[in-house]
């Protein structure tokens, strides 16, 4: 009796070792993915003196290291209060940025979901192998394109207004590979039924595919805003006047005096693709996973 | 249903989008493909002269060359950090709060790490503060591993998602049944459930790989368009060449660029393809 006793209760420690082997093991990288933000909000709400004293050492003007209280000793909101309203060039830029996000992924909702009906449901030699090709599309970095785009916004008349990063991102051929999956789980039986009861295909198309599409557009969407929010490169090169910028591009490189504005306007621009992340983390969760389906 | 409706279908619905792919990405890029063969003013024929005088530049073979130890460096330190900690939470019944703390990253818009990235890498930062140093790693070599850092940190959720994914597929009962035969769980992983999470180790290489052209954006915002030469990139060399306007050097590198990661997505595919159809 004794002996069973001893043997389960070994067993139960080895269990909880084990587990907590495991936590601390996931618990350190997990510090080190939430640490950044929290930097970011204890230092927007850190009053000014207090931040430009912790600041010193990294700016170079003083002597030894970094001092930072992760509760800030006098917590204020002033930062907040004066990026939003003495800072009327933060609005500009924000507002840039949520015209700019939304505009392409709407306009992306109108080309990729018919684009990906097409490829999902027509399936025949000449719209596989274009369909190989938009994959290949989807997989090239932007440094690949930034020439041709170039040359055609530039003929398009486009260059320096927010068109030149909306018109290429509205084609991207990525949300089309993303509602692509969401379609080809139909089976195909359903479809001819359909049409032997006498619907037309665009009747199909709406009644059928638009209602299971909405898996592949939300990932599509949560993704999508996530890479458009931060979109850096494209601003860079398309856009000169600093009053059609994006909020990615708004923070000073120099940030001397600065620090705490800098500090609330990072938060800001945290805030919307935070709420978007948590809202839509299962859609996210399965944008990933569908990105990587081999087809 | 008929051959030929099915085709007017497919063109009626595909239209729309394929005529923006056509105009904005297709047919602009032949057009850099002749312009990699001409002069950018005259609009000569010079035959490869302008892919010579790319390959002879320096800042692009820096650029190459840098471009290729990043990814040598940081994708094994990613798809193995990944499957390590795939492997950890794959025994978890909730595994949802740690994957959402690991895809955190991906939501923090470049502009707010950047300044997250200058408090730990400066000279008075923590990573100093920690090891009691006092070295500016922007300034120095470092800087490539802080680049790496930076990429691993950013990508780690996205990977160990994929992962994730890629151990839940392998069917039940192949587990089980090595379960049953008395393998270990070390065995079981080494033997039994690696090997069949093959196909997505593919996929999950490609993805990150291109995924490493994005990590320019950290360090465009750390360190601007001219950084520590460890860390000046094919996207530093391409932004630069555009602000310059270098329109017949920029397009053979393009078509250079677009050339190889062509090949290598397709022998990708070739590689993910033959296991399934």
């Amino acid at each position: 009796m004794r002996d069973v006793s001893f043997v389960k209760i070994r067993r139960r420690i080895r269990h909880f070792l084990r587990e907590l082997a495991r936590t601390v093991l996931l618990a350190v990288p997990a510090c080190f993915m939430l640490a950044p933000a929290a930097l970011l909000l204890s230092g927007s709400v850190m009053s000014g003196l207090e931040l430009s004293d912790a600041f010193a050492p990294i700016l170079g003007n003083a002597e030894g290291y970094i001092r930072w209280n992760l509760l800030p000793d006098y917590p204020t909101f002033a930062h907040y209060g004066k990026l939003l309203f003495y800072t009327p060039q933060f609005f500009t830029v924000f507002w840039n940025s949520v015209k700019i996000a939304a505009l392409i992924l709407g306009l992306q909702l109108l080309v990729s979901v018919p684009s990906a009906w097409a490829f999902a449901v027509y399936r025949f030699r000449f719209s596989r192998a274009l369909f190989v090709i938009y994959v290949v599309l989807m997989l090239m970095p932007f440094q690949v394109t930034m020439l041709s785009q170039y040359l055609v916004l530039s003929k398009l008349n486009v260059m320096d207004t927010h068109w030149a990063l909306i018109l290429p991102a509205a084609f991207s051929t990525f949300p089309v590979f993303l509602v692509y999956r969401g379609f080809r789980e139909i089976p195909k039986g359903l479809l001819e039924a359909a049409r032997i009861d006498g619907a037309g295909e665009f009747a199909i198309f709406t009644r059928i595919g638009l209602p299971l599409a909405s898996g592949g557009i939300l990932a599509a969407g949560v993704l999508g805003f996530l890479e458009y929010w931060n979109m850096i490169e494209q601003p860079l090169a398309f856009l000169r006047t600093r009053a059609l910028w994006p909020l990615s591009l708004y923070l000073p490189s120099d940030l001397e005096g600065q620090e705490g504005s800098a500090f609330a306007a990072s938060v800001i621009i945290l805030i919307p693709a935070l709420f978007v992340f948590l809202l839509g983390r299962d859609h996210l969760e399965r944008g990933i996973v569908t990105s990587a389906l081999k087809e | 249903m008929k051959k030929k409706k099915e085709r007017r279908s497919f063109a009626l619905f595909l239209l729309p989008g394929f005529t923006g792919v056509c105009g904005l990405v297709l047919a602009p890029f032949a057009d850099v493909v002749r312009r990699s063969f001409v002069t950018a003013v005259t609009q000569e024929y010079v035959g490869l002269s302008n892919y010579r005088r790319v390959f002879a530049n320096e800042a692009f073979l820096l650029a190459v060359k840098n471009t290729v130890r990043f990814t040598a460096v940081s994708l094994p330190v990613l798809l193995t950090l990944g499957l390590l900690l795939a492997m950890l939470l794959s025994g978890l019944a909730n595994a949802q709060i740690w994957k959402s703390v690991f895809l955190l990253p991906m939501a923090m818009p470049a502009a707010t790490v950047a300044i997250v990235w200058r408090m730990v890498f400066a000279e008075g930062g923590f990573l100093n503060l920690a090891l009691g140093t006092d070295i500016d790693y922007m300034e120095t070599a470092g800087s490539f591993w802080v680049l790496v850092f930076s990429y691993v940190w950013k990508n780690l959720g996205y990977t160990v998602i994929l992962w994730l994914a890629g151990i839940h597929s392998v069917p039940l009962d192949t587990t089980e049944a090595a379960r049953v035969d008395g393998a270990e769980t070390c065995r079981l992983w080494r033997s039994v459930i690696l090997p069949q999470t093959r196909g997505s180790f593919y996929t999950i290489a490609v993805l990150s790989f291109l995924n490493t052209f994005k990590a320019f954006r950290e360090a465009y915002l750390v360190a601007g368009a001219y950084p520590q030469e460890s860390i000046y990139l094919l996207s530093h060399l391409f932004n630069n060449w555009f602000a310059s306007l270098d329109v017949d050097k920029m397009a053979a590198a393009a078509v250079c660029m677009a050339g190889v990661l062509l090949i290598f997505i397709l022998l990708f595919s070739a590689l993910c393809l033959r296991e399934d159809d």
